[in-house]
């Protein structure tokens, strides 16, 4: 028992889910309608999940994503599960980001003045999109640590700062926090790095 | 019968002229384009555009007499001119059926787009041809075809998005031994839909008051990232083409009625803004994507 919360999480290849929702001949993430429907499929998968659902949004099998698919597929997506009338309570991660992907990731999320936890190719999770200094720092802390019980908070984060920048990521969906234990949990500990901070899974 | 003579060297140049000749005139048309010795994307795909615009305008469609040079016929077959004008302009004159074997040398033939599938073909096309031509021709890194997919993906979309209206995209690469002494590629499309201003009017016309105008509406769009849509997630295609034609010390000009925008390299001596030519409709856009150093051989 590591009192990491039971979360099992819902794995989407955005690869293969293009060619199933939209034509199996398409193979490139471009054009609004394509990310529109990749978008549906994404929560239709997310409905059966139940209440709450924690999301691995691959695109290591996407070659191109233009500006317009990103906006449609990432930005909008995750703008949605930040709404009040939020069809559940969702936490994504972006897997597989390479290089060519970050970029245009990253537009839309600022455009949007939204931030996503990606995972890129060297393994490392990153904090994408728009974020303060401060937010990035505390993001760090608990990304290096995986999971800060409710007792450790107060050393871990001493700031006020630091607390008041981990209310924006709890609030953002870019930490978890655990309304009964009162822990904090990265992200990529939920997605199943293997030890807080090691290896691959460390922050890049 | 009204005569539109081409020019000799009918290419990004000479499409603006083609044009205002194409937005006045009466009656049936013919492009006279025997003299026509030398043709680039840009040329080519005003000719159809053009061609389209007179044949709506006129209620005629335009008899095209052909190029009297047999490389000029050749290439336009290659590009696929003659399956795509078919309809918009009336052949007149022998031209060559399209080679199904030789290997042709054109990064992306003409290509009608219509629907959203024709812009998935045309990213899918140019993935499986770009990489040699940008890495070996323009000496591009690797990383380039898929920005350069990215540019032609957004630049088509801005035809379905906003034209409402179908349109044509070709690109090609080719020497400029006189102007730069290196490759370019050259991407046009164009379409004769409602064009920028008509595109952004409703919802921002009544800011600029009398300055509303085929050159304010270019400026908010290009500049500004101004969009008819209230989704701020829209209007960054733009931007975005604009930034990747920047690094790669490329120009981007984009038509649009009777004003022309662009960001111009050092090389270019474009002018940022033109304002005052016949109006034409729908947008026509050139990017122009030069070699990088080590390509004067």
């Amino acid at each position: 028992m590591n009192g990491d919360p039971a979360f099992p999480p819902v794995q989407i290849d955005v690869g293969s889910l293009v060619q199933r929702s939209v034509a199996t001949l398409y193979s490139h993430l471009v054009t609004r309608p394509t990310g529109r429907a990749v978008r549906q499929a994404i929560e239709s998968l997310l409905a059966e999940a139940g209440d709450k659902a924690f999301s691995l949004i691959d695109f290591s099998e996407v070659t191109v994503l233009d500006y317009s698919c990103a906006d449609e597929v990432v930005a909008k997506l995750l703008a949605r599960y930040l709404e009040s009338d939020r069809p559940r309570d969702a936490y994504f991660v972006i897997r597989g980001v390479r290089e060519l992907h970050r970029e245009p990731i990253d537009v839309v999320l600022e455009r949007q003045r939204l931030a996503a936890v990606a995972q890129g190719e060297d393994g490392c999770y990153r904090l994408i999109g728009n974020r303060s200094e401060e937010q990035e720092a505390t993001w760090r802390v608990v990304e290096a640590r995986g999971r800060i019980a409710a007792h450790e908070l107060q050393h871990a984060l001493p700031e006020t700062s630091q607390r008041s920048a981990l209310t924006e990521l709890v609030r953002r969906r870019l930490v978890f926090a655990d309304a009964v234990s009162g822990a904090v949990h990265s992200l990529s500990r939920l997605a199943g790095a293997d030890e807080p901070g090691a290896g691959p899974a460390g922050v890049g | 019968m009204r005569v539109i003579d081409l020019p000799a060297s009918l290419d990004y140049r000479a499409a603006d002229d083609l044009l205002d000749l194409a937005a006045v005139g009466d009656g049936k048309s013919l492009l006279d384009a025997r003299r026509v010795r030398w043709v680039d994307p840009c040329g080519i795909v005003a000719l159809l555009t053009a061609g389209a615009y007179l044949r709506e305008r006129t209620g005629a469609a335009p008899r095209l007499q052909l190029p009297e040079v047999g490389d000029v016929l050749g290439y336009l077959a290659r590009v696929g001119f003659f399956a795509v004008a078919d309809g918009i302009v009336e052949l007149s004159g022998r031209y060559p059926r399209r080679s199904t074997t030789a290997q042709s040398d054109v990064l992306l033939e003409i290509t009608p787009i219509a629907t959203n599938t024709d812009v998935h073909q045309v990213v899918d096309r140019v993935q499986g041809r770009a990489g040699q031509i940008l890495s070996r021709t323009l000496r591009y890194p690797a990383s380039a075809v898929v920005q350069f997919s990215v540019i032609l993906s957004e630049v088509c979309q801005n035809i379905l998005e906003h034209a409402e209206a179908p349109g044509w995209v070709a690109a090609q690469a080719y020497r400029w031994q006189k102007r730069l002494g290196k490759h370019v590629l050259v991407i046009a499309v164009s379409d004769i839909g409602r064009g920028f201003r008509g595109s952004l009017a409703q919802e921002h016309s009544a800011r600029f008051g009398d300055r509303w105008g085929d050159a304010t509406a270019l400026e908010a769009a290009f500049i500004h990232g101004l969009t008819r849509f209230p989704d701020s997630g829209r209007g960054q295609g733009i931007q975005q083409i604009r930034k990747q034609v920047r690094r790669w010390d490329g120009s981007i000009r984009i038509r649009s009625g009777t004003a022309r925008i662009a960001d111009v390299p050092g090389w270019d001596d474009t002018p940022p803004l033109k304002d005052g030519m016949q109006p034409f409709p729908g947008a026509q856009i050139t990017i122009i994507l030069p070699a990088r150093a080590g390509d004067e051989r």
